[in-house]
């Protein structure tokens, strides 16, 4: 051993948060579920909730989010994470519940307990991501897909005349009396990146003082199945997402207005 | 302990209330209601958990999920919204977490109606969600019976970490007979692997996911090792009359009260008949009937059910080619009535002395 | 102008390249080299000491893979470093 002497020292200003399980995730290069899944983690460590959390994972590419996150987990199926959560909630009301869901599960065939969660005002958090398209079972149209986009299952690009228009689920929850905290906001670059965090930490604030419902709608990428590089697809989502999916807050209970964020 | 008028819907619920049950999940569905709205009184003066779903579908993963984190739970339906449960019921079955459903079964398919039936034989006993599992299916013939059938499905869905179904039919749901009430049990403490947070262990997790073909395979084997010992300790049925029969009737739930009447009348006038009733429909006592099949007296059966003959095949398989197995079941909410068994063992006994068919204004039967 | 380093966990890294893009004075690259799931990995190429240590490379960091340090001044202490 031999002892040097410097002039400097350093202080440690970002290291991976304890809530994120040691692995390596299955996700595709650039893809931002593991962005999401690290401010979720980064939220839980910093406000010591890590113990207490109960996640519920959904069907979709992010099936094994229960591994990524060091917290108790289940994993519901598809579509079903709020209606698991409720049954979790309403038998550990003192613990976090959270579900982590796409927006195939969640504004497809989880709409119904999504919204009943909602309107029950069940005292539970959801990060809900959407990036438009089915991206487990490989690049199908989702409702959130954009009118006139190209998908496996919509390969002429996507007819609202057939297929109605995209699903705008942050304005639909925001709507409902039950919620207390209903944002939308974007991973499409480092400020937004920001921002999409302070939102998620409310969400989770909201919950701990039983204030109700929270969601956290997230534009997200998906390079692999939109057949860009990761750093196109983040301008997609800004050039193309943000204008068709606004940012903002569309409920924020009064409880909580002093973190209401710009989010644009 | 005093006897009490008991309808059959709310001694079923207030007996689970007595069992511990800390939470209730389910949706309004005739003939089950009553079972629903009992809860929705007594759960919450309890400071319990009671909670009427937006869906049946709902429902079973609010179970699913209270289940996951430890709390002893039930819910309540009727067919059709059986059926709407399967998918959760599949992923219970593949978390290998306790549950207790309580199937009032009424007329199908489709929206058919809300009178009672046994239709939902096979789809609780072989067929209640996707993959290879059995729910443990226990099925009361008397409101005495289910009661004490409610306490014993909450702690075999414990001990073996399993589902466990209790099926009525809408007349056991709907009827009132005098029973007892059991006294009120404390609740039970969360088990280790539940969902309560992971302070001061590693992380709980509660999935039905093995990606891998031998992962699955693997679980595959475990899951099925636990459904063998099931089908070994966890065999009950009601032998009635068997010591000396020739002739056999089976038959379980609503159809065994209407057979057992039957025996009795035939058996004042001399006939040598029993009854026997499954009690557990999974495992289904197979050697049992295979024994009485084998034991030199018995010379038929008779299979009679509030269905197109369900079971039948169950008991079909248990006897073998040897002895015949004839068939008599009503369905479309239709009750069998005594006198039309009575017929139906006079012609298993002897083809020749009786009509092949029941009594004027039966319509609806199924002989075969 | 503050100073700081960043250390990539390289077998984590998938070579996405959102922290080039992010890197405000454009001092990580990919390597040259293979990581063990076949990719190149980012890294600090900083020979003048720009980094600032200000993160923004871990804020879009799909993968947690970066650990950031940010210099302290400290002209007149003594810091002992295990070598």
């Amino acid at each position: 051993m031999a002892t040097l002497t410097a002039d400097i020292t350093e202080k440690l200003v970002y290291q991976r948060p304890d809530a994120l399980a040691d692995l390596y995730t299955h996700y595709c290069p650039g893809c931002t579920h593991g962005t999401a899944h690290r401010l979720v983690a980064e939220v839980l460590s910093e406000l010591g909730m890590q113990e207490d959390a109960v996640l519920v994972a959904s069907v979709g590419c992010s099936v094994f989010s229960y591994k990524y996150f060091d917290v108790d987990a289940a994993e519901a199926a598809h579509g079903r994470a709020c209606a698991m959560a409720t049954g979790v909630k309403r038998v550990n009301p003192d613990k976090i519940v959270f579900t982590y869901q796409g927006d195939g599960d969640l504004a497809s065939i989880g709409l119904a307990e999504t919204m009943h969660a909602a309107i029950r005002g069940e005292n539970i958090t959801v990060i809900f991501l959407n990036n438009a398209i089915y991206g487990m079972t490989g690049g199908q149209m989702a409702p959130t897909t954009l009118p006139g986009q190209h998908t496996t299952s919509s390969p002429f690009g996507r007819d609202i005349k057939l297929t109605g228009n995209p699903i705008h689920i942050a304005e639909i929850l925001g709507s409902i009396p039950g919620t207390a905290y209903s944002v939308r906001r974007s991973m499409h670059d480092a400020r937004h990146v920001i921002q999409a965090k302070k939102a998620i930490q409310t969400a989770f604030e909201a919950q701990q003082k039983g204030l109700g419902f929270s969601v956290v709608e997230l534009l997200s990428s998906c390079p692999t199945n939109w057949k860009m590089t990761p750093n196109e697809a983040l301008s997609w989502v800004r050039d193309n997402m943000v204008p068709t999916y606004p940012l903002g807050d569309y409920k924020v209970h009064e409880e909580l207005q002093s973190k209401r964020g710009r989010g644009r | 302990m005093t006897k009490e008028l008991l309808k059959g819907n709310v001694a079923i619920a207030e007996a689970a209330v007595r069992a511990g049950c800390e939470a209730y999940f389910g949706y309004p569905i005739t003939p089950q209601t009553e079972l629903l709205e009992h809860m929705s009184s007594r759960m919450i003066e309890l400071g319990r958990t009671f909670l009427q779903a937006e869906s049946e579908v709902a429902a079973i993963n609010m179970v699913y999920g209270a289940a996951a984190a430890g709390a002893r739970v039930m819910t309540s339906s009727s067919s059709p919204g059986i059926s709407l449960m399967q998918e959760g019921i599949s992923y219970i079955a593949g978390s290998e977490v306790p549950v207790v459903i309580v199937d009032v079964i009424r007329g199908g398919p489709g929206l058919g109606n809300i009178q009672p039936s046994q239709g939902d034989y096979n789809q609780v006993t072989k067929s209640a969600g996707h993959g290879d599992f059995h729910p443990i299916v226990l099925a009361p013939s008397t409101i005495q019976e289910a009661i004490d059938m409610m306490g014993l499905a909450f702690d075999l869905a414990d001990k073996y970490r399993t589902l466990v179904f209790v099926v009525a039919d809408g007349s056991l749901g709907q009827m009132m007979e005098p029973a007892e009430l059991p006294p009120m049990q404390e609740l039970r403490p969360r088990p280790t692997w539940s969902l309560t947070g992971k302070k001061d262990r590693e992380q709980n997790l509660i999935s039905s996911i093995y990606l891998g073909a031998s992962l699955l395979e693997e679980f595959n084997r475990k899951l099925q090792a636990k459904l063998a010992i099931i089908e070994k300790n966890e065999v009950r049925y009601e032998a009635y009359e068997l010591e000396d029969a020739e002739y056999v009737v089976v038959a379980f739930g609503t159809a065994a009260r209407v057979a057992k009447t039957a025996v009795q009348t035939l058996r004042r006038q001399g006939i040598p008949v029993g009854l026997f009733r499954p009690i557990s429909l999974w495992p289904f006592p197979e050697q049992q009937l295979t024994d009485l099949a084998d034991n030199g007296r018995v010379k038929g059966f008779l299979v009679t059910e509030m269905n197109a003959g369900q079971m039948l095949h169950d008991v079909r398989l248990a006897v073998g080619r040897g002895l015949p197995v004839k068939f008599y079941g009503r369905m479309g909410g239709a009750i069998p009535m005594p006198e039309e068994i009575e017929t139906q063992i006079l012609n298993l006994i002897n083809p020749a002395a009786q009509p092949e068919t029941t009594p004027e204004g039966s319509n609806g039967y199924i002989n075969r | 102008m503050a100073t700081g380093r960043i250390v990539i966990d390289v077998e984590r890294c998938k070579g996405c390249e959102l922290c080039l893009e992010a890197c405000p004075q454009d001092v990580i690259s990919l390597a040259d080299t293979f990581n063990a799931k076949g990719y190149r990995p980012a890294l600090l190429a900083d020979p003048n000491h720009a980094c600032t240590g200000c993160a923004l490379c871990a804020v879009v960091c799909p993968d947690a893979c970066i650990t950031v340090f940010r210099d302290v001044p400290t002209p007149k202490a003594q810091v002992a470093l295990e070598v």
